[in-house]
């Protein structure tokens, strides 16, 4: 039920705050940040409990007997494991700053815009509980149509062309994954018809039909994450979305996509890595100098932002696929710390543009002597988007390029060229904006106590997950080796397959085999 | 009284009747005439009815014309008071007039 | 020896500067100067007071059986990947972590009055402890990736630090272009890491040099890509052929940080890596003849280029360029001893003579160039003295200076050991006739000939203590050699296989061809310096000045073929090709919309004639298809 919890708050706090910024705007304001609070409060006793499990039982907690629609085996089945719990950690961190940043820059329809932003956060987490995949598509949607809203209302200029075109973006990759969907229940024949993760697992697919239903799957997680080229609406989303909204959907949107290939892609659909894997990986390794390349072209300052998330998560889309624990465990560490990063970098960038009216980044430069606090936090989230050993980016990284050294040295080197080009963006942007000297005029006031206490807290995780990121590793390690294990019983499968007419009696406990993907030998 | 005419002549002349019709309403501008063409048209329709039951020996045909006369009585008195309405809103009966639906 | 009684003071050494820097960063002093000066040199003196003491605890014991390993904590653990924060202490670190605290201890008593004035004090200061302690955290580390923490920490605050003046864009400028050079080869040593994990399954650096020589023979291609790799990451770092082009602009910083980043420590720091990793490059000859000619060309084309500079601090560059090339000879070689000694005595004189530098620039109101300097000797005195004494040790002023013994002993290992060859050797013969001639042009156009400025007094004690410190180390480090290079041999193996040659000849050669330097110098710019200036002014000689000012052009040509392309590229898909696709269709889509848009007229006899027409179509189907 506490599952359940985790759901409910943001939802019915969201109401309250719609209604009570009829009232008055501040207390929805407050209402919406108690509702946050809440539900971090929450998640951390989860945690609590889930370390106090221990390391040798693996924690999973599960909500299943509410059925929905029976006569379609449709029901509210909710499960959490570590991956589903440091998601959720994230998403309510996230969401807190998301309310903290918006407090003065929203002014119109107050109780609307906590509504909003609330359920969108309802539907992110539910996203990462749901363990029914009818269930999981609705909350896929019930993110879209809020956020779409926090785009279209209070965005800046161009907001409807962009909350459009990401409205289309979602939906029609959205509806390829229903198709999936609905393909791999109805592949499970034989059985009574269910929705149920756990029950679809076993489903057995022709390889032509994995492939298909695979990306029909992916296709939605992709362009959600996003790989290159299906990025084009996040650059505009990023930029005309308010603060919030860009916080909401860097940190939290585009990993609901990594989360639906770790989740889903992986585990459904183990046998159609032989041909995925490797071209997923070199989407992956393309999209981080793409975006890296583009980040530096660019003038408008969240823009720029927009597109460093693209060449970060080219280092996701790696991680998920070079098919080994320490890679997959690089790519949610990644996630984890780009949400941080980044959703500091745009509270900065919606700082800087309530006070200087604009986010060009031609009309910025010297700002540091007048906002030296400014000026630090940048650096510090600068240098964390740009690797730099200590922060929790870093840790990412390199656990990717090592894991995918082991699959593919090409991909690693072409991760490791990344690195360059993100030190040139990095390094240009705070060039373009915190250095040289100051423009005519332009005097900025520095962040105040609200600002730095919200950037001074994802720095000060960064820099825990820098030096300290065994906690989000022990988390998330039954889910990684879980996959791993089902990834490489596939290979397995397909091995005998080629070798053995008939599986031989006796191999299944001492095969030794050899593979790229799963635990080495 | 057996003289008997072919039932292709009688359809012939529906379709010719018909055709006057579709002239009419494509050609002409004013309402009146469109709608004066339409029941031409919908007496094509009916001749061809008649027809067509005479050549199978069936009622339904004849039955079909009392349902078109019908039809084309009360499809007149609308068409007449919406006629009406469009004189006393644009002083015209000209249907090009009447063209603000345009896409 | 696993521990021992001092280890748990070994973590403090690293740890006392990151604390200085993080109780400035979070604000301590923000009121007050004393408090920073306090915690900022304070926290490096104690670093320092406990590395002499250790030292001298190790050099009690038995240097060879006292090496200190000590964990200090996980740093995470994935499978096998399990970086640790682990500390390993042995003679080479020990040494360079001497070499961090006390010349580190002296360049900052020397910034707190240098730096007194500025504006960012606290700042300077608090990114002053951040590089001594990452620099520490560097020759420290047990394994790779902790190494590799230090490595980009420093690297990171050598961009703060030439950005520090952060007003002029062109520092600004300076400092990303540091920064992106040396992370070229930052990606590369990352890819190293990688390929060193994916064999061996650990990142213990005595572990991978165990292991390495029992799985690879010598010249395994696994070998020599790792080697090169590491290779890339060393030659960015010190600033080498072809990564050297940053240096010479990285002079936009203060001058305390020049001397103790961009001469001392930082640009040290590649050769350390190799000397530490020696086993690997030992089973990659290739590589590590590789090593050997980048030293040979840098110190070569680094001393031309000094040689014309106009700019004071652009000269100590390309000086120490050529004399970090010193190094890598030695360590091509096979030298490691010599190069990691080279490095000690090389930290000692070329701070001395960056700080004396300091004085003589801030005297005369930030002026640097060469030319509007002159007659100094008789108002700087202590500027001139110690500079001079630094200059000789640079010049390698045989038998009292720590630059001859230490650049003898690279000579004499590249003529002996079975790497080495007369190429080699003569290269640096060349190289020391070009360092003399460099350094006492600069003595005697900023000390002799007529006064053209009055300078401003500056000093005090801060100032001055220092660089007396510093000065007799530059002499004194010289009579370590034999200590001290036994010492380093309990850590790193000495030249195998050497052709015994007669010290005493090839030390005269080297000393005559750097007194002749000297004696040039003085011919050329104390006694002729007018027809010199006419002479350099005739074309000839005047696009070969052209040519070494610019530092040979790597610049132009690397802006041709690396940056401007780049840009290019960036510039013009700033719209993001993938998006006209999209928008390509979205056009489509609109276009459609607007032509099926014209059948909408509006008109009751086209609406009428439309359906006609349907219905006509829709007869002839049902007639022709049956």
């Amino acid at each position: 039920m506490i599952l359940a919890w985790l759901i409910l708050i943001p939802l019915a706090t969201g109401l309250l705050a719609g209604a009570a910024g009829m009232w008055r705007p501040l207390s929805a304001r407050l209402v919406a940040l108690a509702g946050c609070v809440a539900q971090l409060l929450l998640v951390v006793a989860l945690w609590g409990q889930a370390v106090s499990v221990g390391a040798h039982e693996t924690w999973r907690l599960e909500l299943t007997d509410v059925p929905w629609i029976p006569e379609l085996g449709i029901s509210f089945r909710l499960s959490a494991d570590g991956l589903s719990l440091v998601l959720l950690a994230l998403t309510a961190v996230l969401g807190l700053a998301a309310v903290l940043a918006s407090w003065r820059e929203i002014q119109q329809r107050v109780g609307f815009f906590h509504f909003q932003v609330m359920l969108v956060l309802a539907g992110v987490t539910g996203v990462f509980l749901a363990a029914d995949l009818f269930l999981f598509y609705f909350f896929w949607e019930l993110m879209l149509v809020p956020m779409y809203f926090l785009i279209d209302l209070w965005g800046h200029e161009r907001r409807h062309r962009a909350a459009v075109k990401f409205f289309l973006f979602t939906q029609l990759s959205g509806l390829l994954m229903l198709v999936g969907i609905l393909g791999l229940v109805f592949a499970n024949q034989g059985h009574e018809r269910t929705f149920s993760y756990q029950d679809l697992l076993a489903v057995q697919l022709a390889p032509a039909g994995a492939l298909a239903l695979m990306l029909g799957f992916w296709a939605a997680f992709a362009v959600k994450l996003p790989v290159v080229p299906f990025h084009t609406w996040l650059p505009d989303a990023h930029t005309e979305a308010p603060t919030a909204g860009s916080v909401l959907l860097a940190g939290l949107l585009l990993k609901t996509g990594a989360y639906g290939m770790i989740r889903f892609c992986l585990p459904l659909f183990p046998q159609t890595l032989d041909w995925a894997a490797p071209v997923f990986m070199a989407l992956g390794v393309v999209g981080i100098i793409y975006g890296a390349v583009l980040a530096f072209a660019q003038t408008d300052f969240k823009r720029l932002i927009a597109y460093t998330s693209i060449s970060h998560m080219g280092f996701v889309l790696i991680g998920v696929y070079a098919g080994n624990e320490i890679a997959l465990t690089g790519a949610i560490v990644q996630m984890i710390c780009h949400g941080l990063s980044t959703g500091g970098l745009f509270i900065l960038a919606g700082a800087l543009q309530e006070r200087l009216g604009t986010r060009d980044l031609g009309r910025m430069g010297g700002l540091w002597s007048s906002a030296p606090r400014a000026g630090a936090l940048a650096m510090v989230l600068a240098m964390a988007s740009l690797g730099l050993p200590g922060l929790g980016n870093f840790v990412g990284e390199i656990l990717v390029i090592v894991g995918a050294y082991a699959v593919s040295p090409g991909v690693a080197v072409g991760a490791a060229v990344g690195l360059v080009f993100a030190t040139v963006y990095a390094l240009w942007m705070m060039h373009r904006v915190f250095f040289g000297r100051p423009r005519e005029g332009l005097r900025l006031r520095d962040l105040g106590q609200r600002e730095v206490a919200v950037l001074g807290a994802l720095v000060a995780l960064l820099v825990i997950l820098g030096l300290h990121p065994q906690p989000v590793i022990d988390m998330t390690q039954s889910t990684v080796s879980a996959i791993q294990s089902r990834i490489g019983a596939a290979q397995v499968d397909a091995e005998r397959e080629l070798f053995y007419e008939q599986p031989p009696n006796g191999m299944d406990s001492g095969i030794k085999w050899r593979s790229r993907w799963g635990d080495r030998p | 009284m057996t003289a008997t005419v072919s039932p292709v002549l009688v359809l012939a002349l529906a379709a010719a009747i018909f055709a006057v019709g579709l002239v009419g309403v494509l050609v002409r501008r004013n309402l009146f005439f469109v709608l004066m063409s339409l029941e031409i048209m919908l007496n094509a329709a009916g001749v061809a009815f008649v027809a067509a039951g005479a050549m199978r020996s069936q009622p339904d045909g004849q039955v079909m014309f009392l349902f078109i006369v019908t039809m084309a009585a009360a499809e007149v008195a609308l068409g007449l008071a919406l006629v009406l309405q469009l004189y006393r809103q644009l002083h015209t009966l000209d249907s090009d007039a009447a063209g603000e639906m345009k896409g | 020896m696993k521990g021992g009684p001092w280890a748990g003071l070994l973590m403090f050494i690293p740890a006392l500067p990151l604390l200085g820097f993080l109780l400035l960063a979070l604000g301590v002093g923000r009121r007050s100067r004393w408090l920073v000066t306090a915690v900022g040199v304070g926290s490096v003196a104690l670093s320092a007071l406990l590395a002499t003491e250790l030292g001298l605890l190790f050099g009690y014991l038995n240097p060879a059986r006292a090496n200190v390993d000590v964990d200090w904590g996980s740093w995470l653990s994935v499978g096998d990947f399990r970086p640790t924060f682990g500390l390993y202490l042995d003679a080479l670190s020990l040494a360079m972590v001497l070499v961090i605290t006390v010349i580190g201890l002296l360049i900052l008593v020397y910034s707190s009055r240098y730096m007194a004035e500025d504006p960012g004090y606290r700042r300077f200061f608090a990114y002053m402890n951040l590089f001594v302690g990452s620099m520490l955290v560097l020759v420290l580390a047990d394994n790779l990736l902790a190494l590799y923490l230090g490595w980009e920490g420093v690297g990171l605050c050598s961009y703060l630090l030439i950005g520090f003046w952060y007003q002029d864009p062109a520092n600004s400028r300076a400092a990303i272009k540091a920064f992106l050079v040396t992370r070229v080869g930052d990606a590369a040593l990352a890819v190293g890491i990688a390929l060193l994990f994916t064999q061996f399954h650990t990142l213990q650096i005595s572990e991978l040099l165990r292991r390495a020589p029992e799985v690879w023979p010598v010249g395994a291609p696994l070998a020599v890509a790792a080697a090169a790799l590491l290779l890339a990451g060393a030659v960015a770092k010190s600033a080498q052929l072809p990564l050297q082009t940053w240096l010479p602009d990285a002079m936009a910083g203060p001058t305390p940080v020049s001397a103790l980043i961009h001469a001392a420590t930082m640009v040290t720091a590649g050769v350390y890596l190799i000397a530490r990793m020696h086993a690997l490059f030992l089973l990659a000859p290739t590589v590590l003849a590789l090593v050997a000619v980048i030293g040979a060309v840098t110190l070569l084309l680094a001393g031309c280029a000094a040689l014309v500079q106009r700019d004071l601090k652009r000269v100590l560059a390309y000086s120490t360029m050529s004399q970090v090339g010193y190094m890598f000879v030695a360590l091509g070689v096979g030298a490691w001893g010599a190069a990691i000694f080279h490095l000690v005595t090389h930290a000692c004189f070329k701070s001395l003579l960056f700080l004396a530098a300091g004085v003589v620039i801030a005297s005369l109101g930030e002026e640097r160039d060469l030319f509007r300097m002159g007659g100094l000797r008789r108002s700087l005195p202590v500027a001139f003295g110690t500079f001079v004494v630094g200059g000789l040790s640079l010049a390698a002023f045989p038998l009292i200076t720590a630059g001859y013994f230490s650049k003898d002993l690279i000579l004499y290992s590249a003529w002996t050991s079975p790497q080495g060859s007369v190429w080699l050797w003569g290269a640096g013969v060349v190289g020391a006739l070009l360092t003399s001639l460099y350094i006492f042009r600069v003595i005697f156009l900023v000390f002799f000939g007529a006064q053209k400025r009055q300078p401003e007094r500056v000093g005090g004690l801060a100032l001055e203590v220092p660089l007396l410190i510093l000065a007799a180390l530059a002499v004194a480090a010289g009579w370590a050699k034999g200590p001290l290079t036994a010492w380093l041999a309990t850590a790193l193996p000495p030249v195998a296989g050497a052709t015994p040659a007669s010290e005493m000849g090839l030390s005269a050669i080297a000393t005559v061809v750097s007194l002749a330097g000297m004696a040039l110098a003085a011919l050329l710019y104390f006694r002729l310096p007018a027809r010199v200036a006419l002479w350099a002014q005739s074309s000839g000689p005047e696009v070969v000045r052209r040519l070494w000012r610019a530092g040979w052009g790597f610049d132009w040509l690397y802006d041709r073929v690396f940056v401007r392309p780049v840009v290019w590229l960036a510039r013009v898909n700033r719209g993001d090709v993938f998006d006209d696709g999209f928008r390509a269709a979205a056009e489509a889509v609109e276009l459609a919309s607007r032509i099926l848009r014209r059948t909408q007229t509006g008109r009751l006899r086209w609406y009428a004639a439309g359906v006609a027409l349907g219905a006509i179509l829709l007869v002839a189907l049902m007639v022709v298809r049956p």
